[in-house]
This record gives C-alpha cells, sequence and structure tokens, in this order.
C-alpha cells in the first residue's frame, strides 16, 4: 500500500530530525518502525534519497536487524525470550499459550493488524523469567495469569502508558556486591581529581590498576587508551602536539547479547553516571570529543533513565565544553540503540553500526583502536570496564590491583541464572572458584554450570574447583547453572540454534556452517543420527571454529565441543545402531504426491530406517 | 644498499612492498592461493575465506592481511587445502549449483577452484533454497541461485561504475542479493550489459545474455588449464600494468 | 585364475547418459571383463543382484519412492558403493525442480499446461509416487566414492575401476574431474 502524503512527511521528517546524516540510518529505521510497525518500502527509498545512500545499502540494514521488519507488525508486539534460562523457566509453553489465547501464531501479525507475536533472543532478564518485550519494552516474571490480563489488555487496545507498572518491573537484584557494586562513586569525583591531578595521573593509575577488558577478551585498558592516543602508525611521523587535533572516539559497548548475561543492564540502572564518567575520564586521556553509549535494542526501557543522567551531567558540566572549567576538554556522549543482532557486540561489528551500517564485523588489521568510527582511532569498551575505571582514578590503581589473581586483577561482575535459589548479580575478586560461587547463590544438585555464555565454556561437575579468571576461565559476566534434571542435548541446541540465527552472514564458514551444524544436531537429538554423524558433527564444530571470520564463528561450535567432549555418553545414547538415516523425513517427503493422487498403499509409504 | 624486506611460503622467500597483502606479494612471485572473492581490481573483501593461509601458525586471510617482516607462510598445505574444499563445498551446498545446465560452466571460478581441490561431491546435505531469478533485463540476467555473495558486483558498481546497484540484504544463512531499483528488478536499474558489474561476477549469477556457450566444450577456460595457472597469468600480468 | 570382481550398475533419477558413458571405455571393456564380471545392471538386464557384490554403480539421483526402495536395496548388496555423475551426486538436472513446490510441478503437467486434455493427477498404484524434492543418494544411504560429471567420461571410469580393481585407492587427476 503506498503511503499517504500525510505518512511521506513523517517519514522526511524523521530523516530531518537525525540531521539526514547517513551514520543515523540504524536509528532513522527504527523511528519508521515504530512509526509504521515496519519500514515500508517506500520510506526506505525516501531515506535512501534524503540520506544520499544507495536504496540496497538501506534494504540492507533493514533486513539486517531482527527488531526491523519490512512487513507490518501488530500494533501491540510481543516477543518472548527463548533464551535458555527463560525456557527453562517455561517461557515456550507461555508463548504457545499466549498464541492460543490471542490467536496469533509466533511469527504472524493478526489480521487485524492489532497483535504480532515472535521469539527473540536473550532479554537480559534472566533472573526474572520468563521474560518477553512489547513493543520493545521488558516484560517481565510472566506467568499464565499474567498473559490472561496482558491478552485482555491487548484485546481492549489498552494503551501501554496504562499498563500496571509491575508488569515492566525490573529488579537489579544486587547479591553480592564487591569491588564495585558497594555504592557508586559521587558523580563529578573522579572527573575532579582528574582534572586537578592531570589525565596522565588517571592513566598512570588505570595502567598501575592492571584492568582488563570485562566483555571478556580481557585486552589490557590502558594499552588500548594509549594505542588510541598514539592513533595510526601512519601518523607515528607527527609530532604529539599535532597528533592531539586528529578526532577520536570513546565507545561503551552496551549491547550485552551473549545469552545470560544482565549485569550491564543492572550497571545502567543504577550506576550510570559512573559509566558516563568512565567514559569521559577516557576521552580526557586519549583526547576524544565525542563519545557513544551503544545500546542493545532490548534495553530500550533504560533509555529515558540514561537520557534523564546525561542531562543532568550537562547541566552539571561534567559533559560538555571546557568541562570542569578545563579549558578544551569537551566531551559530549550519544546514545546509539541496536535493534537486536547479537553480532554487534563484536567490536568492529558494533562500530559498523554506529556508522548506520550492517554489523559485519571488519577485516583486521587495522585495528578499531586505530582506525574505528569513521576510520578514526576508537575505544571500545565494555561498561563495566569504565565502571571500574572511575573507581580506580578515584581510589587508585594499587587498591585495585590488590584483589584478584596475578593476570586478572580486581573483581567480576557475574550475572547468575538458572538453576539456583538466588539468581542476579554477583561480584567476586577474580580467582574464586566455581564451587564457591555455586554456593553462595544456592546452587544444588549442580550438573554443568556454562560460564561465559553459549561462547564460553560448558563445565561439568568434575571441575567445579577451577577459577574464574582469564588464566583458566575467563566470562563476559554469563553464568548459568543447569542441575541434573536438564538435558545437555536440548542446551546445546538452544546455543546452537542462537548461533545460526545470529550469523551475520559475511564469511562462508559461519553462514553455512552454522546452519549446517544446527541441522546435524537437531538430527541427532530427534534421535535419527548415526556413528557417523557424530563424527561429521565433531568435524564440522572445528572447522567452523578454526575457519570463522570472527569471535562469532569462532566460538558458535563451542557448546558442541564442550560437550563432545565431556559428554560423549549422552550423544552416544541417541544414535541408532544402524549404520545411515537420511537427515530428512522420508515418508514426509510423500505426503504432498499421496494427496494429490489420493493414494495411501503400501508402496505410497516409505520407512525411515532400511528395514 | 637497502635490502627488500621478505617473508617466506611454504619456504619459499618471498619479497614484499610495504603495505602489501600476503596476497599481492604471493601473486607477483608467482605463488597461486586458492580465492574467490578477491579480485585485485577491487578492494578486498576477506570473506569467502578460501584464501585462509597460516601465518606463523594462526589462521588469516592472504587477500586482506598485510606482509611484515618475519612472517612464515604455510600456503599449500593438506590441511588448508582440505579447509578449502569443506568451504568449497559449502558454497555449493548452499546455493543452487547446477553446473550441466549454467552458462559459466567451463569458466566459472567456483568451478575452477573446486577442480584444483579435487572436489568430488558436495559431502554435505544440499540447502535447494528458493531464490527469486530476475530475467527482467533485456542484456543482463541475475540468476541468485549462484550467488556466493562475493560481493564483486556490489564493489565493482560501486567502485567502478558508480551505480550501487547490487547490495546484500537479509542475514546469515538468508543473506541475499538485492538491486537498487523500487521494483527491486534489474530492469528498472542503472545497469548497462557493458558495466563492470557484468564482468566480475566468478560465478553465472550474473550472466550477459545473448552470449551463452559460444566456446564449445573443451576449449572453456578450466577445461584444459587449472586455475592456478590462469589465475596467476592474469593477475601477475595486471600487477605488470601497475607498477608499469 | 583370480577370482573375478564382480561389479553391478543401476540408474535412478538419471538420463543413462552415465550408463552410455560408460560404454564409451570402447574395447577396453574386454580388458575389464577379464577382471571383472558384472551382475546386475541395465547392460546385463539382471534385475536383482544375485549376491553381494563388490563394485556398485549408481546413476542419477532419487526422485521417487521407487528410487529410494531401489537404493537401498542396491547399497545392501554392494561392498562398495559409487555414486556416479551430477545426479547422483547433487541431484542434477532433476533437481532444478526442487525450488519449484510439487502441487505447482504436477499442476503444470497435468492439469493447467498447454495441450493437456483430460486433466487428472496419475494415481495408478503402478506408478511411484514423487517426493517433494529431488535428493542426492549421500541423503539417503553411505556412499563410499564420487565420480563427478555430466556424465563422467568412460576414462573416468576406467581409471577408477583400474585403481580400485588393482587394490591402489582411487583418484582422479585435474583432467578427469568436471562436472558437466
Amino acid at each position: 500500500m503506498p503511503l499517504t502524503e500525510l505518512e511521506r512527511g513523517r517519514v522526511l521528517e524523521i530523516v530531518r530530525r537525525h540531521g539526514s546524516e547517513p551514520t543515523r540510518l540504524l536509528q532513522i529505521l527504527r523511528e519508521m518502525q515504530e512509526e509504521f510497525r515496519h519500514v515500508p518500502g517506500e520510506a526506505m527509498e525516501i531515506a535512501a534519497a534524503e540520506l544520499g545512500v544507495p536504496r540496497p545499502q538501506v534494504q540492507g540494514v533493514a533486513e539486517f536487524y531482527s527488531f526491523l521488519s519490512l512487513l507490518p507488525q501488530g500494533r501491540f508486539h510481543l516477543l518472548i525470550s527463548d533464551s535458555i534460562s527463560d525456557q527453562m523457566l517455561g517461557s515456550r509453553e507461555l508463548a504457545a499459550y499466549l498464541a492460543e489465547k490471542l490467536g496469533v501464531e509466533p511469527g504472524a501479525t493478526r489480521a487485524d493488524g492489532r497483535v504480532s507475536l515472535g521469539f527473540t533472543s536473550c532479554t537480559g532478564l534472566c533472573d526474572q523469567g520468563p521474560a518477553g518485550l512489547v513493543n520493545g519494552l521488558w516484560l517481565s516474571r510472566l506467568d499464565c495469569q499474567r498473559i490472561d490480563l496482558i491478552a485482555d489488555a491487548i484485546e481492549r487496545e489498552l494503551p501501554l502508558a496504562e499498563w500496571p507498572g509491575e508488569w515492566f518491573a525490573v529488579e537489579d537484584n544486587i547479591r553480592q556486591p564487591g569491588l564495585l557494586l558497594t555504592g557508586p562513586i559521587e558523580p563529578g569525583s573522579a572527573l575532579k581529581l582528574a582534572v586537578e591531578n592531570g589525565f596522565d595521573a588517571v592513566f598512570t593509575e588505570i595502567d598501575r590498576s592492571g584492568l582488563r577488558g570485562r566483555g571478556g577478551a580481557g585486552f589490557q585498558t590502558s594499552w588500548k587508551w594509549k594505542f588510541c592516543f598514539e592513533g595510526p602508525e601512519e601518523l607515528a611521523i607527527c609530532p604529539v602536539d599535532k597528533r592531539e587535533k586528529i578526532e577520536r572516539y570513546v565507545v561503551c559497548n552496551a549491547d550485552e547479547g551473549e545469552p545470560g548475561t544482565f549485569k550491564d543492564r543492572v550497571l545502567l540502572n543504577r550506576y550510570a553516571h559512573q559509566v558516563f564518567e568512565g567514559m569521559t575520564l577516557c576521552a580526557g586521556i586519549v583526547g576524544a570529543s565525542q563519545g557513544f553509549l551503544y545500546l542493545r535494542g532490548e534495553y530500550l526501557s533504560l533509555r529515558p533513565r540514561l537520557e534523564a543522567v546525561l542531562a543532568e551531567r550537562r547541566s552539571q558540566n561534567l559533559l560538555g565544553v571546557n568541562i570542569l572549567g578545563q579549558a578544551g576538554f569537551d566531551f559530549d556522549i550519544e546514545i546509539h540503540l541496536g535493534a537486536g543482532a547479537y553480532i554487534c557486540g563484536e567490536e568492529s561489528a558494533l562500530i559498523e553500526s554506529l556508522e548506520g551500517k550492517r554489523g559485519v564485523p571488519r577485516n583486521r588489521p587495522p585495528y578499531p583502536v586505530t582506525h574505528g568510527y569513521l576510520g578514526r582511532p576508537t575505544v571500545v569498551n565494555n561498561v563495566e570496564t569504565f565502571t571500574a575505571a572511575a573507581a580506580i582514578t578515584l581510589k587508585g590503581g594499587e587498591w585495585f590491583a590488590s584483589h584478584g589473581t596475578e593476570k586478572s586483577k580486581g573483581s567480576k561482575i557475574l550475572s547468575i541464572c538458572g538453576d539456583c535459589a538466588r539468581p542476579g548479580i554477583y561480584e567476586y575478586d577474580f580467582g574464586v572458584s566455581i564451587a564457591q560461587i555455586l554456593d553462595d547463590c544456592g546452587a544444588e544438585n549442580t550438573l554443568g554450570v556454562q560460564v561465559g555464555g553459549p561462547s564460553g565454556t560448558f563445565i561439568s561437575e568434575r571441575e567445579f574447583s577451577r577459577r574464574l579468571a582469564f588464566e583458566d576461565l575467563a566470562s563476559g559476566g554469563s553464568f548459568m547453572i543447569f542441575d541434573q534434571s536438564r538435558d545437555i542435548l536440548q542446551i546445546v541446541r538452544n546455543f546452537t540454534h542462537f548461533f545460526a540465527h545470529e550469523s551475520c552472514g559475511f564469511c562462508t564458514p559461519c553462514r553455512v556452517g552454522t546452519s549446517l551444524l544446527r541441522n546435524e544436531l537437531d538430527k541427532i537429538c530427534s534421535g535419527h543420527g548415526t556413528a557417523g554423524d557424530l563424527v561429521e558433527l565433531g568435524n564440522l564444530g572445528r572447522f567452523i571454529k578454526s575457519a570463522s571470520h570472527c569471535g562469532l564463528g569462532q566460538t558458535a561450535a563451542n557448546p558442541v565441543l564442550n560437550t563432545l567432549e565431556r559428554y560423549p555418553e549422552v550423544y552416544q545414547a541417541r544414535l541408532k545402531s544402524i549404520g545411515f538415516e537420511p537427515g530428512f523425513d522420508l515418508d514426509g517427503a510423500l505426503e504432498t504426491a499421496r494427496r494429490l493422487t489420493g493414494r495411501d498403499d503400501a508402496m505410497a509409504h516409505l520407512e525411515q530406517e532400511e528395514s | 644498499m637497502t635490502t627488500n624486506p621478505t617473508i617466506t611460503i611454504d619456504g619459499k622467500t618471498v619479497p614484499f612492498r610495504e603495505g602489501e597483502t600476503l596476497m599481492e606479494a604471493a601473486t607477483r612471485a608467482g605463488i597461486y592461493i586458492p580465492h574467490l572473492c578477491h579480485n585485485p581490481e577491487f578492494t578486498p573483501h576477506g570473506s569467502c575465506k578460501l584464501c585462509t593461509v597460516q601465518v606463523n601458525g594462526r589462521n588469516c586471510r592472504a587477500c586482506t592481511f598485510p606482509a611484515d617482516v618475519g612472517q612464515t607462510v604455510l600456503n599449500d598445505t593438506q590441511e588448508l587445502n582440505d579447509t578449502r574444499r569443506t568451504i568449497t563445498q559449502m558454497l555449493f551446498v548452499e546455493g543452487n549449483h547446477f553446473c550441466p545446465s549454467c552458462e559459466k560452466s567451463g569458466n566459472c571460478d567456483l568451478q575452477g577452484a573446486a577442480y584444483f581441490l579435487n572436489m568430488l561431491d558436495g559431502h554435505f546435505p544440499y540447502f535447494y533454497p528458493s531464490r527469486q531469478m530476475d530475467a527482467s533485463h533485456p542484456d543482463v540476467l541475475l540468476d541468485r541461485d549462484r550467488c556466493i555473495f562475493c560481493e564483486l558486483c556490489v564493489r565493482a558498481s560501486r567502485e567502478v561504475d558508480g551505480k550501487n546497484v547490487f547490495g546484500i540484504a537479509g542475514r546469515g544463512i538468508g543473506n541475499r542479493l538485492v538491486v537498487n531499483s523500487s521494483s527491486g528488478l534489474l530492469k528498472d536499474s542503472e545497469l548497462d550489459a557493458g558495466d563492470k558489474a557484468t564482468q566480475v561476477c566468478p560465478v553465472g549469477a550474473i550472466i550477459v545474455k545473448h552470449h551463452g556457450f559460444e566456446v564449445p566444450i573443451g576449449e572453456r577456460i578450466y577445461d584444459g588449464k587449472p586455475i592456478d595457472e590462469v589465475s596467476l597469468a592474469k593477475e601477475m600480468a595486471m600487477g605488470e600494468g601497475e607498477n608499469g | 585364475m583370480a577370482k573375478k570382481i564382480k561389479v553391478a550398475t543401476t540408474s535412478l533419477a538419471g538420463c543413462f547418459g552415465c550408463h552410455m558413458s560408460f560404454l564409451d571405455i570402447d574395447e577396453r571393456i574386454l580388458q575389464l571383463a577379464e577382471v571383472a564380471e558384472f551382475d546386475r545392471s541395465p547392460l546385463t538386464d539382471i534385475k536383482h543382484c544375485g549376491d553381494i557384490v563388490d563394485i556398485g554403480l549408481v546413476e542419477g539421483g532419487l526422485c521417487n519412492a521407487e528410487n529410494v526402495h531401489t537404493l537401498r536395496e542396491f547399497r545392501k548388496h554392494c561392498r562398495t558403493l559409487v555414486a556416479v555423475g551430477a545426479c547422483a551426486i547433487n541431484g542434477g538436472l532433476p533437481a532444478m525442480r526442487n525450488h519449484i513446490a510439487l502441487e505447482e510441478c504436477l499442476a503444470e503437467a497435468y492439469l493447467q499446461g498447454v495441450g493437456v486434455d483430460n486433466p487428472h493427477i496419475p494415481n495408478d498404484p503402478e506408478l511411484p509416487l514423487l517426493l517433494d524434492r529431488v535428493h542426492p543418494i549421500h541423503e539417503v544411504v553411505k556412499v563410499d566414492y564420487f565420480l563427478p560429471g555430466c556424465p563422467p567420461s568412460a576414462d573416468v571410469f576406467w581409471k577408477f575401476l583400474t585403481d580400485l580393481v588393482s587394490g591402489r585407492e582411487p583418484s582422479l587427476s585435474y583432467e578427469l574431474v568436471h562436472y558437466d
């Protein structure tokens, strides 16, 4: 249906409100989605013309992100989290109940256009699931009773603003504070100290603290900041004072997409000042004047609060020009929303997304730290890293470095979910044993723990003496507990489906391999695998790991490989003793022909296994 | 006198120039590294992963990775060629590649690479995807069944033709080649048969019409010569032209 | 004299072109006959394998239920099973129907197509039912070797069989590998 004159005007208005800047494309498309419940083809064309971007590029972005749709969604768009922790709390059954109640299939929009339903990757409410999103906003602790009420509100077309607040309520659940979570620093206190003592002194403290990136990879934070300041090699011939003129960027990676991770959600909710303060300190050190908070689309509910904190900081001259009276210390932060793409947690994909493009990881070298946003030196750090940096500035590097282990200084904030009595946020000094953590959160009869999310490591009960540290088990913060009642293969299937869904499709091994891996695993899990299939599964997993372009592909087979190594017998038990079985439903493949010919004789059927 | 910096590839000493990629250095030295999405005329892309080599023990993409002093590169090894064959098999099962019915057969780089790697079968279950064919343009056919997402047409249209006729939409295994026009059809785009974008497709996804099956079987590019010879002859000559 | 090796061949959803190409080994077939004897094959008109054979060559992919039965029976009787030609390896030209729904294919052929009179979809129980999609044979049985080509040339057959008969691991040189 063509857009009306009024609607075309609305489209133009959205584009122009973003200054007709191509880097704002994803933000523009998000707003169109909100306005029209989809991204109309005509709107893409208007945007392309107005932004001076080729149409295929606009379409490429619109089709890349899960939260954008080319077909109209309902006025109430419901997404149910499909994370394993939500599934364990019954999310699949609830979704089926909801679908029946509303008369709409998952993935579809009801004929009257009122409601649509779907599944989505982890929404970051793993400690208070089953969870979901309605028009992008969190719904926590869903149950049948709540679903009844929600369905009723939808049928009455009750505006979201009039839905009871408790439906949207999200708890911080900080169960065990440590080094950082004992309380936020006084807003501006670290910056004041920095302005007094100079940024060189701040850098020295950060360096002394031994702080490493908290996203999981663990790159030394001070080095990253130093490399950003020094800029690309081709500038090495410039005198340092000239180099300071180059635009640099500070980006906070709040695309907390690793299933089971929700500690950044809590930090952004309760420690937002401190996060922004950390970013501002970094800006002072590297010489950046523009910062971005890349907030995952699933965390839309946090935006108003974050905007308010930014406004407050501007009013207190903690952001803006001549910050705290220091001439030339200019820095501001913009919030940039994602739109449902796990890959954007990868720093170069995140930068592409910030530039308004598809979240496709870049080739390296060059590295983002020297050639990042718009090709300029860019620091990308995790929310927790900036939080720690602000505290270190105030309390000193020694304070931080005196905690943790030799190679992992300080503390780590964990998001714990799954089978335990007290899911939530726990902060530990690095070096803590898995057994200690399990004990603290009240986990019993534990079968295994997924440390670091699906891309991390699945450890069995024989390994609970292992320690949380870069030297042993690294984690971006996800800590999912499974007790003896859980089916390991069901967990692995969930993760493997997740990666196939989230693969960006850039490189062959991941694009094709993750789908092949998913299909092969499904075949085995559904009881149709043979010994040959198991060999194939392992080979395929190792291939994807070694041949893929970025961290997504390189870790996508971890769930399969980890569990094949630890629980071969679980896989063996699902295998057929026969030599070979087809990977597709043979008799089902005759169904159409049977229907069209009206036949049902013996020759109109096929056995799945050779008799 | 300063000596040129060098790397070694499979034990052979190979000189390189500042800023060169492994692929460029190798090609100039007459060493073939299998590749599909790479074409020296365009910005390297690094997506097909066929040019995976081992640099000091780590897997890297030769088309994008800069050559540097002290690199020991492995290229023609059993392990790497196995990896490359698997990648090629994945490309075959992902799309709908029916060589006997394809005009590009015999001149197709995917096929040429597969022959070179002694690929005898697709190994994996075939996806048989349903993809839209676009025969609307009077002079150019777009058969998406054969697309391998190398983005050479995207780059050629952008970098040489200045038209941006092509782009990639979708995500993951759902990726698809899209066309710059409101209808989404080639006939409504700015594409001309003479555009660079119609000449760079390594497979039979973009075919200039009215020229099918002109060269008899037995005389096509890869009927006689393997892709390493063909590729080196072409790309070494291009390199010399550049450095005149 | 050493015991002859037994060879069988069969054709599924293919065009018999592979069999024709096999016969193009011409007079070399006499050499082959000295070391091999043919069991089930369209060439001998033997309909079922008498016993276990050493090498089974399969031309064609799987487009209907009968193909599946034939292939399975054949596999059971062959020590070494060889997928011969594009159709057996990737479905080949018959698989080009795979992106068209079977219902549409049959409607076009038997209901709405040009020149159709007495429109109806044949339903005689003697006729094998079509599968939704055409599949290569390695998706339904274990395959030991693949001989690509449409068809593989006579030299491919010759090289492969002589390798196998003399106990060498079969290998095809560059000139012998092609997909059309």
